[in-house]
This record gives C-alpha cells, sequence and structure tokens, in this order.
C-alpha cells in the first residue's frame, strides 16, 4: 500500500531524512526504532504532510497515488491517520463537533451524505468503549486539560472513528505508565484487519510487548540501516543503538 | 513559516455587495442649515423636530471629531455626503405597492417582508438609505397595543412618546457623531411595548445602504413599559463600493420597572477590500437606561463588517436592582479596525453589569476593547463581571484591550479578567489531518471561542452568525 523510495527531506535547510526506503503491505505492524534526531518524527511528519518539513527528493505513493501531491486533509480522507507525539489543545471545540466535521469531511470525500446525528452518537458511543475512555473526555474540549495518558487514548479513539487504512503511531507509548499503556495497546491491536497497516514509531522496546510487530527497522541518521523480525527490537534493547551506529560508519 | 502561509489570503466574496438599481430621490451633496431644513421637509416634520434638528446642528458645528480611539480615521469630507437618498415609490399601503425591485433586494438578503411568507415569527421593518421601506406584522402587534413602525410614523402618529423619550437617554450633545445624527437622522425604528405585554415575536429591523455617496444615519427607540418584554433584532449590509461611506446611527432603549429588553445586533456593513479601499466608517451611538427597579437591558452584538468600527453599547443602571449585559465578538480581518467596548454606569442600589467581550482579528487589522465601569457613590452593592478575550489569526495584526475602572463605593464588587490566545500552525495542521480543511478548521475554533456569545443570539440569528464567523474570515489563515 506504501511506498517510500529514496526519501530526502529538509527543516528550515537541514537535511533529516538522506534517502529512506520503506514497503508497507496490507496486514503489516512495522515498527520504527532508532535514536534520538535519527528522523523517526520527520518520517511521521512528511508522511502526513506537515508543511514545516520540505521534500526534496524521492517519491511516496500510496494504494498507486502520488502522496506528496496531497495536502494533509486529502492524505486522511485517503486513510492516512497520525497519532501524534504531542497531540494539540484546541479549546472552545468540543470532542464530539471536532469528529463530527473529520467524519464529515471524510465522508464528502467518499461522495456519501453527512452520519445523521443518531448514527453518529452512535458511533461514538461504541468507539468509546474500544479504548475504554471517559464519557466526560467526549463532552470536553479536544484535548483541553486532558492528562498525557488522556491524550493518548484519545488519539486511539480517534483513529478508532476514522478507521484509516494506515496508522502511523509515534511515540505513543511516550508518558504513559503501564496501564494506560496496555489500554492504548488493546485499542490498536482491536482496530487490526488483514486490510489496514501500521507503522510503529517508539524509542524503546516496551511498546512492542504489547504490539507485536511483523518487521522492525532501524532508523539512523536519516535511512533504514536495519531490518528484522520482532527479535531485534529485543536485540537493540539489551545491546542500546551503539554498535549499530558503528557497523555504519565502519561499511564501506 | 506562518507568514508564508498568510500570504496566501485570498478575498472572500462579500456576499451581499450587489446594488440595486432603482429611481432614487437624492438630494444633492453637502452639509448646512438649508440641508437640515430640507430633510425636514422632505419628511413633513412637525415643527418642534426641525428646531430640535437645528439645535443639535448648531453645537455640531462647534464640535471636533473625537480622537481618543485606537483607530485612524481618514478626514472625512461632510461637505462631500449627501444627506438623505429615498427610493422614489415611497411609503406603500400594502405590499403590492412596494417596488417589485425593493421586494427583490431584501428576497436577496433573506429578509422576508411578506407576512405569510414568513415561518419565523419575525416581524420587519426594512429600511433603504434614508426611508423604510415597509413593516411587517405592524397590524397584529398593534392589537396588543405594540408600536412598531418606521421612526417618521412615530413622529407624525405618536409624536407625545416621541418627545418625551428620544434624545432622553443620548442628548442632542452627547458625541461629535451623535449630534451630526439628531440634526440629519433620516429614517430607522420605532418600538412601544405597552405595560405588562410580553411580545409575542422577534422584532427587527434591516438597514440597507444602496445609494451611492450617501450617509446612513438612522435612529431607533425601543421603550420598554412596566412588565413587559421585547427581543429586537438589527441586521445591516451594503453595496461593495470603492469609497466609504459613513454611517452614524443612535439607537435609545428605555426599560421601565421591571421590564426586559434583549437588543441583538449582526453588523455585516461593507468592510472594504483586502487591500482596505472602500467600506463602511460605522460610528454608532447605542445606549439604554434601566429606568425603573428590576429592569434589565441586554446588548448582544456581532461585529464582522465596516472599515471603521466605533461602537459602545452601554446602560446606565438607575433603577435599584436593575442589571445590565454585553456580549460581543468583534472580527476584523484585512485592514479592518474596530474600536468597540461598553460603559456601565451603575447608579442605583445592587444593580448588577455582566460584560463578555470576544475580539478575534486577522490580517492586518486593529480589534479593541474598550470598557467603563463607572460605580457611583450612591450605588450600594453594585457588581460587575468583565472577561475580554482576544484571538488573534496570524502575526500582523492587533488586539487591545482599554479597561477603565472608576469605583466611588467600598461596596462594589469588580472584577476583570483578560487573555489573548491566538491560532497557531499546530492546531490548524492538526485538524487538517483529521481531515478538516484549513478553512473548516478556523470556522470550528472561532465558533467554539465565541460560543458563549452566540448563544446569546436568537435562533436564526445565531446560525446565520456562525456562518458569517467562517465567510468573514475565509483565508485568513493558512
Amino acid at each position: 500500500m506504501l511506498q517510500i523510495k529514496n526519501l530526502h527531506a529538509n527543516i528550515n535547510g537541514k537535511e533529516i531524512l538522506k534517502g529512506l526506503d520503506l514497503t508497507v503491505r496490507p496486514g503489516e505492524i512495522h515498527a520504527i526504532m532508532g535514536p534520538n534526531g535519527a528522523g523517526k518524527s520527520t518520517l511521521a511528519s512528511v508522511l502526513t504532510g506537515n508543511q514545516a518539513f520540505e521534500v526534496t527528493k524521492g517519491e511516496v505513493t500510496f494504494y498507486g497515488k502520488n502522496l506528496l501531491e496531497l495536502s494533509p486533509e486529502n492524505r486522511s480522507h485517503e486513510g492516512i491517520f497520525l497519532s501524534f507525539q504531542y497531540p494539540v489543545e484546541i479549546p472552545g471545540v468540543s470532542m464530539v463537533n471536532f469528529m463530527r466535521s473529520a467524519l464529515n469531511e471524510h465522508r464528502k470525500y467518499k461522495n456519501l451524505e453527512p452520519l445523521s446525528a443518531t448514527d453518529f452518537l452512535r458511533t461514538m458511543r461504541e468507539k468509546k468503549e474500544l479504548v475504554e475512555m471517559d464519557n466526560k473526555l467526549a463532552n470536553r474540549s479536544v484535548n483541553e486539560g486532558f492528562s498525557g495518558g488522556e491524550k493518548k487514548r484519545n488519539e486511539i479513539f480517534q483513529m478508532a472513528m476514522l478507521d484509516p487504512r494506515l496508522s502511523i503511531l509515534d511515540e505513543t507509548d511516550s508518558g504513559l505508565d503501564i496501564d494506560a499503556l496496555r489500554i492504548v495497546a488493546n485499542g490498536v491491536n482491536k482496530l487490526k484487519r488483514p486490510d489496514n497497516a501500521s507503522i510503529v514509531i517508539t524509542h524503546y522496546q516496551r511498546l512492542l510487548d504489547y504490539i507485536v510487530p511483523d518487521f522492525v527497522h532501524v532508523l539512523y541518521n536519516g535511512r533504514i540501516v536495519k531490518s528484522g523480525g520482532k527479535e531485534l527490537a529485543y536485540e537493540l534493547e539489551e545491546r542500546g543503538y551503539d554498535w549499530i551506529k558503528k557497523e555504519v560508519e565502519e561499511a564501506p | 513559516m506562518s507568514s508564508n502561509i498568510l500570504d496566501q489570503v485570498t478575498q472572500s466574496d462579500y456576499k451581499y455587495g450587489f446594488t440595486t438599481d432603482i429611481e432614487t430621490d437624492i438630494i444633492p451633496i453637502g452639509l448646512s442649515e438649508e440641508v437640515v431644513r430640507l430633510i425636514s421637509a422632505k419628511k413633513n416634520e412637525p415643527e418642534w423636530m426641525l428646531e430640535f434638528r437645528l439645535k443639535a446642528y448648531r453645537h455640531w458645528l462647534t464640535m471636533k471629531l473625537p480622537t481618543w480611539a485606537h483607530l485612524t480615521i481618514p478626514d472625512i469630507d461632510y461637505q462631500s455626503i449627501a444627506y438623505y437618498a429615498a427610493p422614489r415609490k415611497n411609503a406603500p399601503q400594502s405590499l403590492d405597492e412596494v417596488d417589485p425591485e425593493l421586494l427583490k433586494t431584501f428576497e436577496k438578503l433573506g429578509i422576508p417582508l411578506e407576512e405569510r411568507m414568513s415561518l419565523s415569527g419575525m416581524a420587519v421593518d426594512a429600511v433603504m438609505d434614508s426611508v423604510s421601506v415597509k413593516t411587517t406584522f405592524k397590524d397584529s402587534l398593534a392589537e396588543m397595543g405594540i408600536i412598531f413602525c418606521s421612526f417618521s410614523e412615530a413622529v407624525e402618529h405618536h409624536p407625545d412618546l416621541v418627545q418625551k423619550y428620544m434624545s432622553s437617554v443620548v442628548p442632542y450633545t452627547d458625541n461629535f457623531f451623535a449630534t451630526l445624527n439628531c440634526a440629519v437622522f433620516s429614517d430607522g425604528s420605532f418600538v412601544y411595548i405597552p405595560k405588562g405585554v410580553r411580545c409575542p415575536m422577534e422584532l427587527s429591523t434591516y438597514f440597507r445602504i444602496n445609494a451611492i455617496n450617501t450617509g446612513q444615519f438612522e435612529r431607533t427607540l425601543i421603550i420598554a413599559d412596566e412588565d413587559s418584554y421585547v427581543s429586537y433584532l438589527e441586521g445591516c449590509t451594503a453595496p461593495m463600493r470603492d469609497e466609504n461611506q459613513l454611517h452614524a446611527a443612535i439607537v435609545e432603549i428605555v426599560a421601565m420597572k421591571n421590564a426586559q429588553v434583549k437588543y441583538s445586533t449582526v453588523q455585516n456593513w461593507y468592510p472594504g477590500d483586502k487591500n482596505g479601499k472602500g467600506g463602511i466608517y460605522n460610528f454608532v451611538t447605542k445606549r439604554g437606561i434601566c429606568k425603573g427597579d428590576n429592569s434589565k437591558i441586554s446588548w448582544t452584538q456581532v461585529e464582522t463588517g465596516s472599515a471603521i468600527t466605533w461602537k459602545y453599547p452601554s446602560c446606565i443602571l438607575l433603577g435599584d436592582n436593575s442589571s445590565a449585559e454585553f456580549y460581543s465578538v468583534a472580527v476584523t480581518n484585512h485592514h479592518q479596525q474596530a474600536d468597540t467596548g461598553t460603559k456601565m454606569l451603575h447608579i442605583g442600589k445592587n444593580t448588577s453589569s455582566h460584560i463578555l467581550s470576544k475580539g478575534i482579528s486577522a490580517g492586518q487589522s486593529h480589534n479593541s476593547y474598550r470598557g467603563l465601569v463607572r460605580i457611583n457613590p450612591k450605588a450600594e452593592n453594585a457588581r460587575n463581571f468583565s472577561q475580554c478575550d482576544s484571538l488573534l489569526l496570524g502575526d500582523k495584526c492587533g488586539a487591545h484591550t482599554f479597561p477603565y475602572l472608576e469605583v466611588n463605593n467600598d461596596s462594589a464588587i469588580v472584577e476583570h479578567e483578560a487573555t489573548t490566545s491566538k491560532i497557531n500552525e499546530d492546531q490548524i495542521f492538526y485538524c487538517n489531518q483529521r481531515g478538516i480543511s484549513t478553512e473548516n478548521a478556523v470556522g470550528l475554533i472561532v465558533n467554539g471561542y465565541a460560543k458563549e456569545v452566540l448563544n446569546q443570539l436568537p435562533m436564526e440569528f445565531a446560525v446565520e452568525a456562525q456562518k458569517l464567523l467562517q465567510i468573514t474570515l475565509e483565508g485568513s489563515v493558512g
């Protein structure tokens, strides 16, 4: 579904991604790991069309479409979802209004009628249960005054609502205690189907105990330098990243 | 990055910018005692009204344009304005006699002038340029003793009420623009709600400027007698023109014992183009007096139009236990300037006032809140709560807050809160990532921000105002 070839990207003139390749097929879970500053979050931003980043080279296709030509909202409509590392607060905008606007713009893109209020609220209720989200949160403004764990849970709730084909989880485990981590991971696992895929960006192996990846990639210095199965994550946990850095630097 | 995106600002269409091609009776431009007499003569006014106008005109000659507002007001040449313009087919007795062009105009604006077409339970006084075109539901309201008519008709048929209350809240010497209005005012609406009557429908006036080079100077007078209630709405639009047009109105409200008046405005005069060319200069004096005990006046305004807005709907809290509210959303985009707020003058005992002001600035605009809360020495146990919030879109606009407090009685409790916030790129991107377009994201955020004020508006108006906020800000943030 997703093909990234030789992707280069800058922020403020500084090159962060330096020729990244990645292929994701339906039904797969890819974990992207790597030291700080390797370009993990940049990859998430570039895939979702954050204008702070400039793509200088390479191509990205999503189901055959040139993703880089699409606006951020159209990428969302095409089924790409990002669970933000730092979800933004939007005061005054209720979760209900926010989700309803989002869902209806998705439906409009697919030439569907807007959802009736009853159907919408029913969907909200179902998906809330999936991530064990408090009813009260849904009536509050988007992320306003939410705790770290509530914000992450809210991301997974929105993911459930929008039912993406490709979800990108950017450091979803950061700032979560073990219970919150379990709830969030359960949500993600319940949403997994043979026709959708996930890219899980994480610094630690911890999350991968709950969300089991098919592939683990190590991102270092703007490139994927090593790929393997889930056992690679354990090796990284044990040995750190230094041996990989060394391998890369010693390579001809 | 943000300025980059802001440069992509596009001008949204002002959808009320059309002109009506209609025969207009317009007097030559210029202002003099002759012109004041001519206006009075055109309207067949009684001698006392002419005297009032002349008194005001002579006083106006001694006055200077106030300079305290945070506005850059270009020189206005008062001799280049026509002070009276009226559609030629005037004073129709029934709808059949109203010029079809006029009917079409108001239809286009969404203002129902046919009573059987009106499902919203709203009575309308439609004013084009200097005259009232049509007032609906006049007869059925009259059965309850309610007077709802044009100001000119009130002068003719209810001179006692007009003489008693006109200028009793805003004296003819009040300020430069109010005094000018007293000299040359054309038409407007008049409302009288008798004792113990609860007005069964929303009353509304719709003001439309059509003629070129004219100023609009209307005045509205609302009197709510003891134990009565009325909700009143005001809307306004104007064609898109390159030159500026002057609008200087007066609204006076009198609330007697136990009476309650709710006054809502959606101000959408032509704001000028994105380069700041054209637009209405909106200099308005609005004031109410809570004359009797337990009376209440509530102002709600949504200000989106005009090149310059200078407007402070105020309240004199004279009666004991009287209360007043001011809810405002003021939006400025491109080169618009707004200096708006309120004055709450506490005189009676146990009086209370509540101010909620939400400013939204975009483009290169300037948006100021200016408010005065004065507690007189004898105003025991007065209460005031003021909240003034500013929302900025982009980094080329300005938001300013000028709160003035004068507390002369120790028993008063006066509170003031102010916040400034910004819509940032991260919020927009977050919405985009969920599939919400930038236009809709700004609309969601702005409407969420203004919610508390919009909730004060009558239903039909609230929906309209929500759309208006979104249209006004279209393309102002990337």
